[in-house]
């Protein structure tokens, strides 16, 4: 057995373990026969503990608790030993385990808005889990019910007891998630990647909250996740694993710190390569701060954006009238050859419009567009889509964005059957292969159908397709979000160096602050569709101006343990308002902890103290 | 809940209006006019008549008499049987039409709903097969297939119920009918609802109800079954128009006195107003039951309410 | 380029796969193909036409030696050469109905639910308002229009009412199409509208429409035999399974084989054309089970 495995068993000294596995293995009986999904798992986790339990997708780390309590699918079997406070689980009857799960161990789920009941209130659920394991009556059920809703920090909880699930914002929803959970006030709480549907700085707050509750109530928490950066700031200890097994287990300073497993090693330096709090002079080597070259050195402009606005008409009313949502509001940038942009913002930041709209893939309500010097409104539609041959786009779902009904070769032949007519087949094919080989596919691979490939081939696809002419522009919506880690990186390399080789400007939009990092030059923040903060990647991380730049880049976990908790504990709570409400004046100030009374009163201007910089703050100046 | 109702009911105005101008149109403009099935009229004695009948007018006038007189409920006279308005054969044969059909519609969702539930939570290899084969014949055979084979088998075999007729009203008459009408949608309403809960029963929200050591019976009842109905409630307005149409042929083949007949036999005899004022009434009929089934979904799934 | 054919080419190779081990599809598959071979055999196995009269077996029961081989009816008239037939015109006018109402609604979806908007909302009101209507009334109303023993006309009712269906499944495929991101792909690679429809939209559409085409053939035989019975489909002397069905139920308690052999024919028909598309339902979308 190998040595990492000896600290399985907590310190001596420590309380008893509140539930201990002890080989336990789940098995699935599939029509190709039986697949194991976890072999021997012997963890343990204390009150006041937490244990994080980390892996990528299919380590089978969720199995192994859903067999804990007793939820495996039909044809689902566990085998070994769970011991929850003296008592085994696995044997148990239906009805005994039902008194066990909500009361002894309370579960929450990854996606909030699919693991809520859609057609009972909040208020129902949370009574129903309260009267079922309390000898309470209703009326103190809903009592409880509204002091559990103030604990999570759920804002408006009188109200939100007689609303649905789809009415509330995903951050809302894992709130009411985890009340549900407590409501019973079980000694062990087990959060099955809990943030991973939500934008960075809710999930934040949810882990700032899970740390919070963890202390006040001193019950035991096991965190199954895939990101080490929610482990760092939560975890006193850590389990690995990988393909069923677990590899390593120790305190999460010793995991984290010095991995002793090459697996664990690999996925603590892929982790510590996107971590934006460590060294900020990772920009790769040849970038130059774009504003600091003149004018001269910089090319023509291939993208002008001047003050673009998105509405969008929603919802219903009487005769057809419907809300607006001002999707984006006086957006402009400019990008020339060789420039790389990254946009940044949470869900609703209008950054995919911007996007879309920069494209003339949407119609813009008000605000220019000019590519490459021209503008597309004023030209007729197919001159229109000639000009689209030096502006493409490659997109966030990498199956999705490719017709199932064509071969990788007819996929990437496509923009040359559109563009470049002139071309005989053994010319598109020679070309098609090129660029194949570009993105670094092989050959073999372009009579497959998009099914048969792997997330990180098709979106590599997909940018073969938009590579294949050559382009000026590449925007990137979002195209590493549904990849895992390892092939997020192999993408963002890719996006590099072809970027680096042909010179052409690239528009990296994306959530994740630490990849745009590693590609971009300059980075544009956008929160409710407008700008805040227009700077260079190296500025922007080290020393970022405005109010709400830097509560993104506190948000972002890092995977260092002895900084991450304190970092933790320092998040900021605060809903995002509704966009078809936004506050007036400067849309931000609700969670700005800098907010005066003039941010209500005027729409903050775009300032641009140095050329290629600025800002949207009205006390910018001060703060700095 | 309010607002989503009364913009369905809004919706069925217009197509209300469609359908009685279609009727109307064809009533007017339909080929063999009212007079043409005996000899030739005299001229003065046809022009009499038209006036009679307000067929001189313009269009636009009759088209608003027409409207006019179908808000009283009067659907003109029929052409086939010359005593009579089309009021007052629909009025004698819409109480048993209508007894039949929502009796049926209740006697399949009785049936069917229970059955399928059954079926998802006990699912066994035998009760699977026998549930699908089951329901692969029930839609398969059609109505006036079955119909004729039950009252061969009950009634001339067996002798335990009449083979047709409806003499006195009794409600043995009606037995046959009912099953044979039901029957089909009874099938496919099992089947629908085994095949939507078990569905339901693997969603994330089922999960994490029994995550919560709700219990078995509650999370099935009150978690799961109603999303699991949403798709029986779609299929409820498909479901009235096949019995709708359904009765046609049963009322055919059992002799019973019901409004079905007016309609072929209108049909047949070219009697325009006659067949129209059914369409009008059984397009009315049609629209209120699915408006009520509409009704239903936004009760069960809170966010179709807000689309 | 590697010409690897063999290595598993798209969704159709996987979906024949799994219908061949579907062995109920395979069953009524071959049933089917029987009856059909039957149906069009017939005219040669049997001296007999749907109409020839014969005096002297009158409201026989079926008797192999003596040449009727399901027996006769109170006419006179084969019940065999009758019986297929009948088989023989149904299908024929149910295919034949099945695809003007296949064409037309495929194109009205197609068009109604690319171009979205405005156009959209009128096409598909058009449909909601015919829909409201129990549809077999409007085809007794178009044949009560019409001289009644037109066979054309009968099949011009049929398909004109069936599209409505066809129409809402391939616009609410065509939505869900148009929102996918490839469509966008195309759209900014710059190809025009026309050629997304007919590159992206249709073939990726045809899928399920296939498997509906289908499921809509057995309807139609449904209706078809369904108006015969009334007295409104095909007309005396022609027979059509409805109709032979309507006479059958007439004399049922004195010849129960007038009743039991076409109705034994249709409910195989209709069998196994349900089977074959549920199990072509299930072969391309393994998830319905």
């Amino acid at each position: 057995m190998p040595s990492t495995l000896t600290s399985a068993e907590p310190p001596r000294g420590t309380p008893p373990a509140v539930l201990s596995l002890a080989g336990l293995g789940v098995t699935f009986d599939t029509p190709q026969g039986r697949v194991v999904a976890a072999r021997d798992v012997t963890l343990s986790v204390a009150r006041g503990e937490c244990l994080g339990v980390v892996g990528e997708s299919g380590a089978g780390k969720s199995q192994v608790f859903l067999a804990v309590m007793g939820l495996l699918a039909a044809n689902g079997r566990a085998h070994g030993s769970a011991r929850f406070e003296d008592t085994e689980l696995l044997t148990l009857t239906p009805a005994a385990l039902d008194r066990v799960r909500g009361a002894g161990i309370g579960m929450v789920f990854q996606d909030p808005l699919s693991s809520l009941t859609p057609h009972l209130t909040v208020g129902d659920q949370l009574s129903e889990v309260l009267l079922r394991h309390m000898p309470v009556s209703a009326d103190a059920a809903r009592e409880r019910a509204l002091t559990l809703l103030e604990r999570v920090q759920v804002t408006d909880p009188t109200e939100r007891l007689g609303q649905y699930p789809h009415e509330l914002s995903g951050g809302m929803r894992q709130r009411v998630m985890i009340a549900l959970a407590l409501a019973s006030d079980p000694p062990l709480l087990i959060a099955d990647e809990p943030t991973t549907s939500l934008d960075v700085t809710v999930q934040a707050q949810i882990l700032a909250l899970l740390a919070a509750l963890k202390r006040e109530r001193g019950m035991a928490l096991i965190l199954i996740t895939h990101d080490l950066g929610a482990v760092a700031g939560l975890a006193d200890r850590v389990a690995v694993m990988r393909q069923g097994r677990v590899i390593e287990v120790g305190t999460a300073a010793r995991v984290l710190k010095s991995p002793q497993d090459a697996y664990t090693r690999s996925l603590v330096q892929d982790a510590r390569r996107l971590d934006a709090t460590a060294d900020t002079s990772t920009v790769p080597t040849g970038r130059v701060d774009d504003a600091a070259r003149d004018d001269a050195a910089r090319g023509p402009v291939v993208l002008a954006v001047t003050d673009l606005s998105v509405d969008f008409g929603v919802g219903h009313g009487w005769l057809g009238a419907r809300s607006r949502l001002a999707a984006l509001s006086g957006v402009s940038l400019e990008l020339r050859t060789g420039d790389a942009l990254g946009i940044v913002g949470e869900s609703g930041s209008g950054k995919s419009t911007l996007a879309r709209a920069a494209l003339q893939l949407l119609h813009a309500t008000r605000g220019r567009v000019v590519w490459l010097g021209r503008a597309p409104e004023e030209l007729p539609p197919a001159a229109q889509r000639s000009l689209r041959r030096d502006l493409q786009l490659i997109f966030q779902d990498p199956l999705g964005s490719l017709d199932p009904r064509m071969t990788v070769a007819e996929i990437v032949t496509e923009p040359l059957r559109v563009h470049e007519r002139a071309l005989d087949a053994r010319a598109r094919l020679a070309t098609v292969l090129a660029t194949l080989a570009r993105v670094g596919l092989a050959a073999e691979l372009a009579a497959r159908y998009p099914h048969e490939l792997s997330g990180g081939q098709c979106q590599r696809v997909g940018i073969a397709r938009a590579m294949v002419l050559g382009p000026k522009l590449l925007v990137c919506d979002e195209p590493l979000s549904a990849l895992d880690l390892p092939t997020q990186q192999q993408i963002v390399t890719l996006l590099g160096s072809l970027q680096a080789c042909s010179q052409m400007a690239l528009l990296f939009i994306s959530h994740n602050l630490a990849l745009v990092q590693r590609l971009c030059a300059r980075v544009l923040v956008l929160y409710l569709g407008r700008m805040m903060e227009l700077a260079p990647a190296t500025t922007l991380y080290a020393a970022p101006r405005h109010p709400y730049s830097r509560e993104l880049l506190a948000a972002i976990p890092s995977v260092d343990p002895d900084i991450q908790p304190a970092r933790l504990s320092a998040v900021r709570s605060g809903e995002p308002p509704s966009p078809l409400a936004p506050p007036s004046g400067c849309v931000y100030r609700t969670r700005c902890p800098e907010a005066r009374a003039v941010c209500a009163e005027r729409v903050p201007t775009w300032e641009e103290p140095v050329a290629g910089q600025g800002i949207a703050c009205h006390r910018w100046r001060e703060l700095s | 809940m309010l607002s989503y109702a009364l913009r369905r009911i809004a919706g069925i105005v217009p197509t209300l209006l469609v359908i009685v101008t279609f009727s109307f149109a064809i009533v007017r403009l339909a080929p063999g006019g009212p007079f043409d099935q005996e000899q030739p009229l005299a001229a003065p004695v046809r022009a009499n008549l038209e006036r009679l009948y307000g067929l001189d007018q313009p269009l636009p006038v009759q088209y608003l008499r027409y409207l006019g007189a179908l808000l009283h409920g009067d659907f003109g006279p029929s052409l086939s049987q010359r005593d009579f308005t089309v009021r007052e054969l629909i009025g004698q044969g819409l109480p048993l039409s209508a007894t039949l059909g929502v009796c049926a519609i209740a006697l399949a969702l009785l049936i069917g709903i229970p059955a399928g539930v059954l079926a998802a939570v006990w699912r066994s290899r035998r009760t699977d097969f026998s549930l699908a084969a089951l329901t692969a014949l029930g839609i398969a055979l059609p109505s006036f297939v079955v119909g004729p084979s039950l009252a061969l088998v009950f009634g001339v075999w067996l002798r335990w119920l009449p083979v047709a007729g409806w003499e006195g009203g009794a409600p043995r008459y009606l037995v046959l009918p009912l099953v044979t009408l039901a029957l089909p949608v009874a099938a496919y309403l099992a089947r629908l609802t085994r095949g939507s809960l078990l569905e339901v029963l693997r969603a994330p929200f089922v999960r994490a109800a029994r995550a919560r050591g709700l219990g078995g019976p509650r999370v099935l009842l009150r978690h799961a079954l109603r999303p699991a109905l949403l798709p029986v409630v779609s299929y409820l307005g498909p479901a009235i128009a096949f019995i709708i149409t359904g009765s046609l042929v049963v009322e055919s083949v059992f002799a019973l006195p019901g409004t079905g007949r007016f309609l072929v036999q209108g049909a047949i005899d070219r009697d325009y107003p006659l067949v129209m004022g059914m369409v009008v009434v059984y397009g009315a009929l049609t629209l209120a039951l699915n408006l009520l089934a509409d009704l239903a979904y936004g009760w069960l799934d809170p966010g179709a309410r807000h689309e | 380029m590697n010409e690897d054919a063999t290595a598993a080419r798209g969704l159709w190779s996987d979906a024949a796969r799994r219908l061949k081990s579907n062995h109920l599809v395979v069953a009524a598959l071959a049933v089917l193909a029987l009856i059909t071979l039957l149906a069009v055999a017939a005219p040669l196995l049997t001296p007999w036409a749907y109409d020839t009269l014969d005096w002297r077996h009158l409201a026989q029961p079926p008797a192999l030696a003596a040449g009727h081989w399901f027996g006769t009816d109170r006419l006179g008239r084969d019940l065999f050469a009758r019986t297929l037939s009948g088989v023989r015109l149904s299908l024929l006018i149910s295919v034949l109905a099945s695809a003007v109402s296949l064409a037309i609604g495929v194109l009205w979806g197609a068009v109604a639910g690319f171009a979205g908007g405005r156009t959209d909302g009128w096409m598909m009101r058009f449909v909601d308002v015919l829909y409201s209507l129990p549809y077999l009334f409007v085809v007794i109303i178009l044949t009560s229009l019409f001289p009644r023993d037109n066979v054309a006309v009968l099949l011009l009712a049929l398909g004109a009412v069936g599209w409505l269906t066809t129409a809402r499944i391939v616009r609410a495929q065509t939505l869900a199409l148009k929102r996918r991101e490839f469509i966008e792909a195309a759209r900014a690679l710059g190809v025009t509208p026309t050629a997304i429809l007919l590159r992206h939209v249709v073939p990726n559409v045809l899928g399920p429409v296939a498997v509906y085409a289908t499921l809509i053939v057995p309807q139609m035989i449904l209706s078809e035999s369904f108006l015969s019975f009334l007295g409104l489909g095909v007309q005396e002397p022609r027979a059509s399974l409805g109709n032979l069905i309507y006479v059958g139920a007439q004399e049922m308690e004195s010849a129960p084989w007038m009743l039991l052999l076409p109705a034994t024919f249709l409910v195989a028909l209709l069998l196994c054309l349900n089977l074959l598309g549920d199990g072509l339902r299930d072969a391309f979308d393994p998830h319905e089970r």
